[in-house]
């Protein structure tokens, strides 16, 4: 059996039938059998055998593109359930995304930040305030609201008035080590929550509790982005985007300095790195992640309200993290995905299976009972379960390794410490 | 202005220290195991709140069996607080030799995921089941106490307001002045509180001078649940409706108590809470008086939490707590 498996390691060639193989069946399947959510899930997952091919990096990312890009709006396309299927896909974008800007802060620099959904409201309200009539309120100038194409710009200034927030809140609260930190940021995020639910007086800010109705669509080149389908593709580039630079920040200076400080925080100052700066780096880093997917989140639910953002969202996020693996970048972005289905998806859908057993009396399930409501029992198991036995999370993080013997006998150029250079591998 | 923050004052005293009390003694349960393990036991608002229902259950069955009318209130009053500090009493100890018994030599912030995961399954767990049995998970639970005592505050001076006092307030603060007391005779004056104090000084050595280490930590978890638990009924008694997720912010305002007061300090977190607790009702009071209407009442869990971010930024350790030093 090992032997086998060792062949098939090293066959590239089996590999690569056989991932073809699956992603032309799942596409196939999901292509014909339209209301089958499984095959869309199928069709996800081969994701996730990709990673684990021996392809080349950049085959790998050429074929994850080439699905998420063309296979999978193609297959969906062809039903009623195509929108439907877009939105979960978008939505699980938006989670990658912000589960990798909280893995910046938690997994990366060791920072437990528990009101991490805060900086998302920044970046959904700056965006929602001044795409709807709001902003003519306290605005002395301008005319609002602002035209679809400023969308593109938001997706900056969001980013960078969260990044801003992240700061703000990362210089009272770096004083405070480790679990005070995360009760800091706990009170932070209702703090927010709380303010944006009743900013609407003296100036009517942000509408209080009724929440901001009819955002502008973004518009590019005269299209107006509406459906689903279309919010993929910007999330989808913006995903992409985020992966790019959090991996090169991962084994960039500051990357290792975060976990540096992770590991041991008297140690790394002592070895120079500035303590204050680096917290700051990763808090501003995380912060904008989630501030430009508020943006995005804004103007794909054209409303946005107070609810979206209570503490169980900033707990889904960790729980994202935790699941996947804390430093991880592709645990992380397994972790938002599982989660994100298993909450869209594979919750409302065995909710709609029991009660149509209840409904023809095969068994009887009390509401109660309905899985749609279990969220906060499978996200605490989830969270109890993996503390205690899989700490690392289902795809850990691996550490580039050097060896020693090589580094001192080769003089390549091992110095610009790349990936793949020589003498550095990678474990696991 | 002044005149009317001054009107208000006899009440705003009078339901700041009702409060107050329930937040010193969900406080204890923070301030001690932080003591001794060092660590913030984010279910230990969940423990309070599964107090509540777990009182509030046996009352509603006391009054359903016609035992309520048959004996003295007090009396089951006092039945009930027993009943529900050692339910939740036991299942602190539980949630410490499941949740965080096995991960005492981890990094922190493992064990501050679990505590918060233990949190959730709580609250959720109470959820289904309430629902289960009621229909809905808000509860509201058989009126005691109600008697009004009117206060008349006008005659000691006449700028104040008369207040009107629920005769439960006048339960809880005795309760909780008594839970208190007791509490700390047993940590300052008893062998088993002796050993609390030797664990939290210095685990390791408290071991060699043959202190059951696990035993102590188990009996802390015990008696801080079992407060928090009787608290919740207190709560659940002077407030009337209770819901599965009041738990978690009236932890995070108690667990400001116990930082004010200073983290692992036993009167710290009673002085904490009632400070807290006064504070916060004066605020609900009278921000909107004094900012013309701008900042409601709502404003008050905010002020909670600034209190809570000013005390860790100019004075982390608190008003009584020791400054420690970390060593390499």
């Amino acid at each position: 059996m090992k032997k086998w498996l060792n062949v098939f390691e090293q066959n590239k060639r089996i590999q690569a039938t056989l991932i073809g193989a699956y992603i032309a069946t799942t596409f196939i399947s999901l292509y014909l059998a339209q209301k089958s959510v499984v095959a869309f899930l199928l069709l996800l997952s081969s994701l996730l055998f990709l990673y684990f091919t021996s392809f080349s990096n950049r085959v790998k990312w050429g074929i994850g593109i080439l699905v998420l890009s063309v296979l999978l709006p193609l297959a969906a396309s062809q039903g009623e359930a195509y929108q439907s299927y877009m939105e979960v896909a978008t939505l699980v974008g938006i989670y990658i995304a912000m589960a990798l800007g909280l893995n910046i802060v938690v997994g990366l620099a060791g920072l437990l930040d528990l009101g991490f959904v805060a900086f998302f409201a920044i970046g959904a309200y700056t965006y929602g305030i001044f795409a709807t009539a709001q902003a003519n309120n306290f605005m002395p100038f301008g005319k609002y609201p602002l035209s679809g194409e400023s969308f593109w710009i938001f997706l900056i200034v969001g980013c960078v008035v969260a990044a801003i927030f992240g700061v703000l809140l990362g210089i009272p609260v770096l004083r405070v080590k480790g679990d005070y930190l995360a009760i800091v940021t706990l009170g932070f995020g209702e703090i927010i929550r709380i303010i944006f639910n009743n900013l609407d007086k003296p100036v009517n800010i942000t509408n209080g509790a009724m929440g901001l109705a009819s955002v502008q669509p973004p518009k590019l080149f005269g299209i107006e982005f509406m459906y689903p389908s279309q919010f993929y593709y910007v999330v989808l580039v913006i995903l992409l985007l985020t992966i790019f630079i959090v991996r090169r920040l991962e084994y960039s200076k500051i990357g290792r300095a975060w976990k540096a400080v992770r590991e041991n925080e008297i140690a790394a100052q002592a070895m120079g790195i500035p303590l204050v700066r680096t917290k700051l780096m990763a808090f501003a880093v995380g912060a904008s992640f989630s501030g430009m997917m508020g943006v995005v989140f804004a103007a794909k639910q054209t409303f946005v309200d107070p609810t979206s953002f209570t503490l169980l969202e900033s707990i889904t996020i960790l729980v994202m993290v935790i699941l996947g693996g804390m430093g991880s970048v592709p645990g992380v972005i397994l972790g938002a995905a599982l989660v994100t289905i298993l909450n869209l998806q594979v919750l409302t859908e065995l909710t709609n299976w029991l009660n149509q057993l209840s409904l023809s009396g095969v068994v009887h399930i009390p509401d109660a009972l309905s899985p749609a409501k279990m969220q906060r029992f499978i996200f605490g198991l989830i969270l109890i379960v993996f503390a205690l036995y899989r700490p690392q999370g289902l795809l850990p993080a691996k550490n580039p390794r050097f060896d020693e013997k090589e580094l001192k006998s080769g003089v390549t150029n091992v110095a610009d410490g790349k990936e793949g250079a020589k003498g550095v591998y990678f474990n696991g | 202005m002044i005149e009317h923050v001054l009107q208000t004052l006899p009440q705003v005293i009078i339901d700041g220290l009702a409060l107050g009390a329930v937040y010193a003694i969900v406080a204890l349960g923070y301030t001690m195991v932080y003591g001794i393990l060092e660590l913030i036991n984010f279910a230990h608002g969940e423990i309070f709140m599964t107090g509540a229902f777990v009182g509030t259950a046996l009352l509603l069955s006391f009054s359903a069996f016609g035992w309520l009318s048959s004996m003295p209130m007090l009396l089951a009053l006092l039945l009930v607080l027993v009943a529900t500090s050692i339910v939740t009493g036991l299942l602190g100890m539980g949630i410490e030799r499941i949740a965080y018994r096995p991960l005492r030599n981890a990094p922190k912030l493992i064990t501050l995921i679990t505590a918060i995961g233990i949190s959730f399954l709580l609250q959720d767990f109470v959820r289904f089941i309430t629902e289960l049995k009621k229909g809905n998970y808000i509860l509201t639970g058989p009126s005691l106490f109600t008697g009004q005592v009117n206060i008349s505050a006008s005659s000691i001076w006449s700028g104040f307001h008369d207040a009107s006092v629920k005769s439960s307030f006048f339960i809880v603060l005795v309760t909780a002045v008594v839970m208190m007391m007791t509490l700390d005779f047993f940590v300052n004056k008893t062998k088993w509180g002796m050993a609390m104090r030797a664990v939290a000084q210095d685990r390791e050595t408290a071991a060699l001078m043959s202190v059951n280490v696990n035993k102590v930590i188990a009996l802390t978890f015990f008696i801080g649940s079992a407060l928090g638990g009787a608290t919740g009924v207190l709560f659940a008694i002077q407030y009337g409706t209770i819901d599965p997720y009041i738990g978690f912010i009236l932890g995070l305002k108690a667990f400001t108590a116990a930082v004010l007061g200073g983290i692992g300090n036993i009167r710290g977190a009673m002085f904490g809470g009632i400070v807290l607790g006064l504070l916060e009702m004066f605020a609900a009071a009278n921000l909107p008086i004094v900012s013309d209407g701008i900042l409601g009442a709502e404003y008050k869990d905010v002020f909670a939490f600034s209190i809570l971010i000013i005390v860790l930024i100019f004075k982390p350790e608190g008003l009584f707590g020791k400054v420690s030093v970390e060593k390499v």
